[in-house]
């Protein structure tokens, strides 16, 4: 498996171990994914899936291996050093700041993307600060983009659970990331909901931006990839586009149970 | 700054110009400054405890550094006021900057506890380091701080100086919460985890805060030690960190509103019970000041058990149950 670097790969993935006590989350996964692609990651439950994006974005390192990203060796970077190269996600299950308003919570997301200090922000009210306002119209713009821009003033924690959902994606985009990791985006979404989610996934990628995504809803995954990375047991038993995955006999074992 | 929280600031300042045309008594004028002291160091606890998350038992202890500095540097150096209250504000940054590096790496409470025992260790240095603080006895003859050269002799003048300040330090503490570095603030108490994926330095944010808050604290300190002229180490225990965090809690710590609500009520309590006293003799109790702490514990009580967003939340709403039923 050992592929040369090619110089349309943004993130690769080389042996990457990561062992919890005894048990082994991930288990010497290889793999590159391609700049400008929508990638999916499927497996069954307790895969490892979640925990490859968490050794991704540094919210766990890993026990062995080299995570690269754009030619950068991540492994030891935190999660917010991590965000400031273009790397940007969502969780399962939704993270909101539920307290504060939709648009303040895409407003967070502009962080990167801005500079204003604690001195100069404790001095002078937003309404005179120039970088205040643009922060401001560049949030609307992005829950513009996801379709949320009339919620702009509700409190996050109100708003139905499709819409959440769409929200922490703006959130993540509002930091202009190059690759942005989705996990189970369409996870409690309805069918009309997922149909929307997958428009929006497409329109995602044709902002540049490379997608990886953990899903669990074959429709969706099948729709929308360039390609799928079967995981099992933290190993990779199936790569390839979603029709030549559907025949692979070993994807249909694991998911069989067999 | 929002327009509530603007009208709020406005009505504060009219209420301050206002008050000293009713209360005229030094007395009362004295326990509305300290009031203001309490307000402000309040203010700043607040940001750190409702919007960072983190709890300090130690902000006592940044008061009383901001009041030994201006003690000592006016005293025995000769400073002017107003330097050596400067000077107080660099040195309480560093002690919180060293306090707090190293705890707000962690996750949990660690900061509550090492700020527990920071309060306990300055409040045994107030007493032991008799050449430098007066010790037990205290320093005598701090100056009166003056304002473009005028003295603040008279009562009055010091309450509108002080709860000047107190304006001030909302101002600030509103702009703050509305701005980048607030909103990073509110974010990680929100979700750490989904903060740290936008980017935001959940470390350098909690830092960044709790220097702040140890900041307002050092300002209030400094001002009391102008006011009476005259500090030792009594007013500044472990107890009077403990009931800081008290009146942050019950005025409700997710608002600076709330916590501004709650150093005043506090403040004003003990008053209440000193008039509450005589009554209570006429029934045949003798109430001593040293009941009062119980007070506070069963306060602190019933406002966690029934109120647990604190006072100013309860009364919001309050006001908005009594509107709908007016409606009706």
């Amino acid at each position: 498996m050992m592929q040369a670097k090619r110089a349309g790969h943004i993130l690769s993935l080389e042996n990457i171990r990561k062992v919890f006590g005894g048990v082994v989350a991930v288990d010497g996964l290889t793999v590159s994914v391609e700049k400008g692609s929508v990638t999916s990651v499927i497996g069954p439950n307790g895969a490892g899936k979640t925990t490859v994006f968490n050794l991704i974005t540094g919210f766990l390192p890993p026990s062995a291996g080299r995570i690269t990203y754009s030619g950068r060796v991540l492994n030891r970077l935190k999660p917010h050093h991590i965000a400031s190269l273009g790397i940007a996600r969502t969780f399962q299950g939704v993270r909101l700041f539920p307290q504060m308003s939709v648009l303040e919570n895409v407003m967070v997301g502009r962080h990167l993307r801005s500079k204003t200090g604690i001195f100069s922000s404790s001095c002078l009210p937003p309404v005179l600060r120039q970088e205040e306002n643009r922060i401001r119209q560049e949030a609307i713009d992005w829950l513009d983009f996801v379709g949320l821009k009339e919620y702009a003033e509700a409190v996050a924690g109100n708003l139905p659970f499709g819409n959440q959902r769409m929200l922490e994606i703006a959130r993540a985009l509002a930091i202009e990331p190059h690759l942005i990791l989705l996990d189970e985006p369409a996870a409690g979404l309805n069918s009309r909901e997922t149909i929307v989610m997958g428009e929006l996934i497409e329109k995602i990628r044709q902002e540049q931006i490379t997608v990886i995504l953990v899903e669990h809803d074959m429709e969706l995954v099948m729709d929308i990839s360039d390609r799928v990375l079967v995981i099992n047991f933290g190993r990779l038993i199936g790569d390839g586009t979603p029709e030549t995955v559907q025949d692979d006999p070993d994807v249909i074992a694991a998911y069989l149970g067999e | 700054m929002q327009g509530r929280d603007t009208a709020g600031l406005i009505a504060l300042i009219l209420a301050v110009v206002a008050i000293p045309l009713v209360i005229r008594n030094d007395y009362y004028l004295g326990v509305l400054i300290f009031t203001a002291f309490n307000c402000l160091t309040c203010i700043g606890l607040c940001l750190l405890m409702g919007y960072a998350g983190q709890i300090s038992l130690g902000h006592g202890a940044f008061v009383a550094i901001g009041a030994y500095a201006s003690g000592i540097l006016t005293t025995t150096l000769g400073w002017s006021p107003w330097a050596a209250m400067g000077a107080g504000i660099i040195i309480v940054s560093v002690v919180a900057a060293i306090v707090g590096v190293p705890t707000l790496r962690l996750k949990g409470h660690y900061l509550a506890m090492a700020t527990l025992g920071f309060a306990s260790i300055i409040h045994i240095l107030a007493v032991a380091t008799v050449d430098l603080t007066g010790g037990p006895s205290g320093l005598l003859n701090i100056p009166r701080i003056s304002i473009f050269g005028h003295q603040l002799n008279s009562d009055m003048q010091y309450f509108y100086f002080s709860w000047a300040v107190v304006a001030i330090g909302l101002y600030v503490a509103f702009n703050l919460i509305n701005s980048r570095v607030g909103r990073g603030l509110r974010a990680l108490h929100g979700s750490e985890e989904a903060a740290a994926s936008l980017g935001v330095n959940i470390t350098a944010h909690k830092i960044q805060v709790f220097i702040l808050s140890a900041v307002y604290a050092a300002i209030s300190g400094s001002m009391y030690a102008y006011y009476v002229n005259y500090i030792d180490p009594g007013p500044f225990g472990v107890m009077h960190s403990v009931l800081l965090v008290t009146m942050v809690a019950v005025g409700g710590m997710h608002n600076i509103w709330g916590a501004f609500t709650g150093a005043v009520l506090l403040s004003l309590l003990p008053e209440f019970l000193s008039s509450a006293t005589d009554y209570l003799q006429l029934m045949g109790i003798a109430y001593q000041p040293d009941y009062d702490i119980l007070v506070y514990g069963a306060i602190l009580l019933l406002i966690m058990l029934f109120l647990p967003e604190g006072v100013f939340d309860g009364l919001g709403k309050a006001v908005r149950a009594g509107r709908r039923m007016i409606r009706r």
